[in-house]
């Protein structure tokens, strides 16, 4: 399958920093696409040349096919990014309108479109209040509508969940859900984690400005894999260290659960066929994969990415 | 180009419709004739009486020393410095003995400090008493003097500006009140309006707009829409502030007593001359509202008015966009704004006191390069215009003022644009005047 974007030696500097330091992939249609990386990564910059904010001092992007042009691709992309406001005292319908024809909808055509997703969130009622009158979930709600109105090709969501409350989050995802569904590539930046393992197909992990990870989500589970397997069962105590693995947590919160390191080699048939043999009688045994969170810390850690957020253009 | 079409639709129809804008709009012809009403009246009513004992040894002072409005000289007997607050005078004058040729010190003494120009006018009285009183020695008798008094105040100094072959009736003091005022308009709308700009653009960067935004629009987009929209509104304000003074005035000629009307009309038809019987005939406000009428007429208002919104519009968009730059790179902190602003409001006032010096004297060097210098030639480009185009003001020199103001607000737009593009997305951080040039003047 073809990609919607691919991005090919993207490099960006700043007067004394490579925010974006030489970064390479490509994102498939119809794909809900992680960007993670810790704050000060060079996200936000990355996604400020993919909308054509910045330009890139080196290396293409190409939309669709075609070389990346922000005047003519505009259309095609809605950007929601981690900064964002609206004018306070601005009647909501309104501002919803200017920005969508900001986007290049006709009058007609926006107006057409607000309606839908007013209707569809339930927003009817808010057209003639202004935004000072919105509680900020309410305001996030209105900043996702006016990302998704024009119906782009591609959306990207910078931390799209923050200041949401469970309920209004679930909508939103349901909505992303939907949006991949039709054909929407979807470009989700963040650093939750658990948020990412839920949504994204495929992720990128950067840091100090350079690519560290790329894959699916469950490829990457399997890359990072400890061989760490969890037994459960009414008698814990009679698991002992042996040849074929070894304990690394008795104490998780279930009492009668065992945290097991395969040695080197060992087939997780048997370890199973040991337990068998010892008559320990199972309840369960599964493989623990690392969290996202987990291959996440254990990646950015010990670089100098906590430095390098305070690290000022001088 | 669409696009920023919107952006200024915005910042136009938002402002616009605005309360304040209609109550501002409506509010300040008023207030400006309330303003001139009010002086006027105050200057009439409010100012104070000066009763003067003179201790005159001479005894010549008596008849010479004419009482005005404010001044009245009084000559009584037994009266010094000690006892003329009681006997209910203000001041005491004390004259010296007098010997026809020597200079001679007058002493006043006040319960109360008396004003400067108050000041003058006794001493302008001593000396033409003084004066008097040597044409007196000399033969002349008070009679005489008497009618030269009345025949000389009749001379009035009509100037006129040779042009070519034609010369044109000139009014030094109209000029110069129209310079003032429109310097002094072009000076608060520059700020009134200059501030504006700094605070849509701060709002759009502290709401966290700009990047939503600029995602869709070139920031160069933005903030000439922004510029342009609230330069529109300045432009409308002063449209309708002109539609206001003509209706104003308009009705004000319509509430005149018919009589007056009729007069006032026949006046215009002979041009101010309609012989000594009509003249006689006619009331005395007639013929005021006449010469003021006459006096305005000389001025080529079409020209000034034109040229009044050339140069509001040009300084306009060459401080707009310094204000934009300026607004884009101040943070959540109003006071940063306050410090970074002063660079460019210290121009402005600069030139504003220019302007009020080259009013007095418009032909100097100095006016002339502060007319072509963009910074300054809004304000004192204005200022010399009001004296005449092209005697005072040569067309060269007005080509050439408006040239460099339009040459003068492409680069500030130009280096603005590069300083608001970076500005505008870059949050938490003090910027200072230094990374400022450099984004301004790096390449691409």
């Amino acid at each position: 399958m073809e990609p919607l974007l691919s991005l090919s030696h993207l490099v960006k500097h700043y007067a004394t920093q490579k925010a974006v330091d030489d970064i390479s992939f490509d994102i498939q249609k119809g794909s809900i696409f992680g960007l993670l990386g810790p704050n000060g990564a060079g996200k936000t910059t990355l996604l400020r040349m993919i909308t054509g904010i910045f330009y890139p001092d080196g290396g293409t992007i190409q939309l669709d096919g075609k070389h990346f042009d922000p005047l003519l691709d505009i259309r095609e992309i809605g950007y929601m990014p981690e900064e964002r406001g609206l004018y306070k005292k601005m009647k909501i319908g309104e501002q919803a309108l200017y920005l969508a024809q900001l986007r290049g909808l006709s009058k007609a055509d926006a107006m057409e479109k607000i309606k839908y997703w007013f209707e569809k969130f339930e927003m009817q009622s808010w057209w003639n209040k202004k935004v000072e009158d919105l509680s900020k979930g309410m305001s996030q709600k209105l900043q996702f509508v006016i990302t998704v109105l024009h119906e782009p090709k591609l959306i990207i969501l910078d931390e799209p969940f923050s200041g949401l409350d469970p309920l209004n989050a679930n909508l939103i995802k349901d909505e992303i859900y939907n949006l991949a569904k039709k054909g929407s590539t979807i470009i989700f930046s963040t650093h939750r984690m658990e948020q990412v393992e839920e949504i994204c197909d495929h992720i990128v992990l950067v840091n100090l400005g350079k690519k560290i990870l790329d894959g699916t989500v469950a490829d990457i589970k399997q890359q990072f894999k400890e061989y760490i397997f969890a037994i459960e069962t009414n008698h814990p105590e009679m698991i002992k260290d042996n040849a074929l693995f070894s304990i690394i947590d008795k104490a998780d919160k279930n009492p009668n659960k065992v945290l097991v390191k395969l040695s080197h080699a060992v087939a997780s048939n048997e370890v199973l066929k040991y337990l068998i043999e010892q008559q320990i009688p199972i309840i369960s045994y599964n493989e623990v994969l690392p969290s996202l969170n987990d291959i996440f810390i254990q990646l950015v850690e010990d670089t100098h990415a906590k430095a390098r957020a305070f690290q000022n253009i001088k | 180009m669409h696009k920023i079409w919107i952006i200024i639709q915005r910042e136009y129809t938002s402002r616009v419709k605005n309360k304040r804008f209609l109550l501002v709009t409506f509010l300040v012809p008023l207030l400006m004739v309330g303003l001139i009403v009010g002086s006027a009246y105050f200057s009439f009513k409010g100012t104070e009486e000066r009763k003067i004992a003179v201790v005159d040894p001479n005894g010549f002072f008596k008849d010479k020393l004419k009482n005005s409005r404010q001044l009245k000289f009084e000559f009584p007997k037994d009266i010094d410095t000690s006892n003329y607050q009681a006997k209910g005078y203000s001041d005491i004058l004390l004259m010296p003995l007098f010997e026809s040729d020597k200079k001679a010190d007058y002493i006043l003494r006040s319960k109360k400090s008396m004003g400067f120009s108050l000041q003058e006018t006794i001493s302008r009285k001593i000396n033409a008493a003084i004066e008097d009183q040597m044409l007196e020695k000399a033969g002349i008798q008070q009679s005489v003097l008497d009618s030269i008094h009345q025949s000389a105040q009749i001379a009035e100094l009509k100037a006129y500006e040779d042009e070519g072959k034609s010369s044109k009736e000139s009014n030094a003091a109209l000029a110069m009140g129209i310079g003032y005022a429109s310097g002094l308009l072009i000076y608060i709308t520059m700020f009134i309006y200059g501030t504006m700009v700094l605070r849509g653009v701060m709002e759009e960067k502290t709401n966290r707009i700009a990047e939503v935004i600029v995602s869709s629009v070139k920031p160069f987009e933005l903030m000439l829409g922004k510029i342009i929209g609230i330069g529109a509104v300045g432009l409308t304000q002063f449209l309708m502030w002109i539609i206001v003074v003509m209706t104003l005035t308009g009705v004000g000629l319509s509430l005149l007593p018919a009589d007056i009307q009729n007069q006032l009309q026949q006046l215009q038809e002979s041009g101010g001359q309609m012989g000594a019987a009509g003249m006689a005939q006619a009331s005395e406000s007639a013929k005021n509202i006449y010469a003021l009428q006459h006096v305005l007429s000389t001025t080529n208002w079409p020209l000034i008015i034109g040229l009044f919104l050339f140069y509001f519009l040009g300084g306009f968009l060459f401080y707009a966009a310094l204000f934009a730059a300026v607004g884009s790179v101040v943070n959540e902190d109003p006071q940063d704004a306050q410090s970074l602003m002063f660079p460019i409001t210290m121009p402005i006032i600069f030139s504003y006191i220019i302007t009020n010096v080259v009013i007095q004297n418009p032909n100097t060097p100095m006016a002339f390069w502060a007319s072509v210098i963009p910074f300054s030639s809004p304000m004192v480009m204005m200022a010399r215009i009001s004296y005449g185009v092209p005697t005072t003001v040569p067309y060269w020199e007005l080509a050439l003022s408006m040239v460099t103001l339009i040459g003068g607000f492409l680069l500030t737009t130009w280096l603005s644009a590069k300083i608001y593009r970076t500005g505008i997305l870059m949050y938490g951080k003090k910027v200072t005047w230094k990374e400022m040039a450099k984004w301004a003047f790096a390449k691409s």
